[in-house]
């Protein structure tokens, strides 16, 4: 190790990171369970690394990044699980065979227009049951994209889909958002 | 259905062009075709400017700490890191 790389200390892992990589993986599995066991075989993994730490990134950043593997480990089995179909998807009709938004699911204002409504609790919670209700892949894929900001190409390999069904998959998953949200928030 | 009717109908395919568009490229074509799309209909002018804004709650949302561990539950996993740190060392 040179010597002016940060040292690892995996003593205070647990109390330095626990909490900040739990709720990392929470919110991305919805699982407290499946998000505690993979922190702590995160810090597994990572003892059994802490060599090829090179010190170019924080503690931090390093064992997110490893947690981040064992997510989509998580996303991809999940989505194998429930491989269904983009045709087999259970949503309502939004548009009509010519392409025109279906009167009943057309978009009308409901406050997030002009702004965000960021930091609001009660609009978290409704953007987050409308998340959960999205198929497991197409959740993975939002927020790989969204959150994670992956490449579209470094997720169509991770989770094994073509780059079209990726980006049908970005558009309907937006779309049934957004009415879930029109739906429970006006 | 002519060509101009055809684009300013078809909402499903100026949606997927607003996605698309705030990620990645879309060509030179599409863009008119949007653009054309989204003068006469308001619909998908809202879609997209609500579309926006929900990318950057989702983002804000994951980035608060929404849960923590237990410390019993903190104390467990130390314990069995000082455990393999052990083992690791005779």
């Amino acid at each position: 190790m040179p010597p002016n790389t940060p040292p690892l200390n995996p003593h205070k892992w647990v109390e330095n990171h626990a909490d900040y990589l739990f709720s990392f993986a929470f919110t991305r599995l919805n699982d407290e369970e499946l998000a505690r066991d993979l922190v702590q075989d995160t810090f597994f993994a990572a003892l059994k690394r802490m060599d090829a730490f090179e010190g170019k990134s924080t503690e931090r950043t390093w064992l997110t990044a490893i947690l981040k593997y064992k997510i989509i480990d998580c996303y991809r089995k999940r989505s194998s699980d429930l491989k269904v179909s983009l045709r087999e998807v259970n949503e309502p009709v939004f548009f009509e065979e010519e392409g025109h938004w279906t009167v009943e699911q057309r978009p009308t204002a409901f406050g997030i227009e002009t702004d965000a409504r960021i930091n609001e609790k009660e609009f978290n919670n409704v953007l987050q049951g409308c998340m959960q209700k999205l198929p497991p892949l197409w959740l993975s894929v939002f927020t790989m994209k969204h959150v994670d900001e992956e490449l579209t190409d470094t997720i169509c390999a991770e989770l094994k889909i073509s780059a079209s069904n990726f980006w049908v998959i970005i558009h309907r998953a937006k779309v049934n958002l957004r009415a879930c949200l029109q739906k429970n928030w006006l | 259905m002519n060509a101009l009717k055809k684009i300013q109908y078809n909402c499903n395919k100026a949606t997927f062009l607003i996605e698309k568009r705030m990620l990645d490229k879309i060509t030179l074509r599409e863009r008119v075709e949007l653009y054309i799309h989204l003068i006469t209909c308001l619909p998908c002018r809202l879609f997209a400017e609500q579309s926006q804004n929900i990318n950057q709650m989702v983002k804000q949302l994951f980035q608060k700490p929404v849960v923590k561990l237990g410390e019993d539950e903190k104390q467990q996993m130390h314990t069995l890191i000082e455990q393999e740190i052990d083992k690791e060392k005779k």
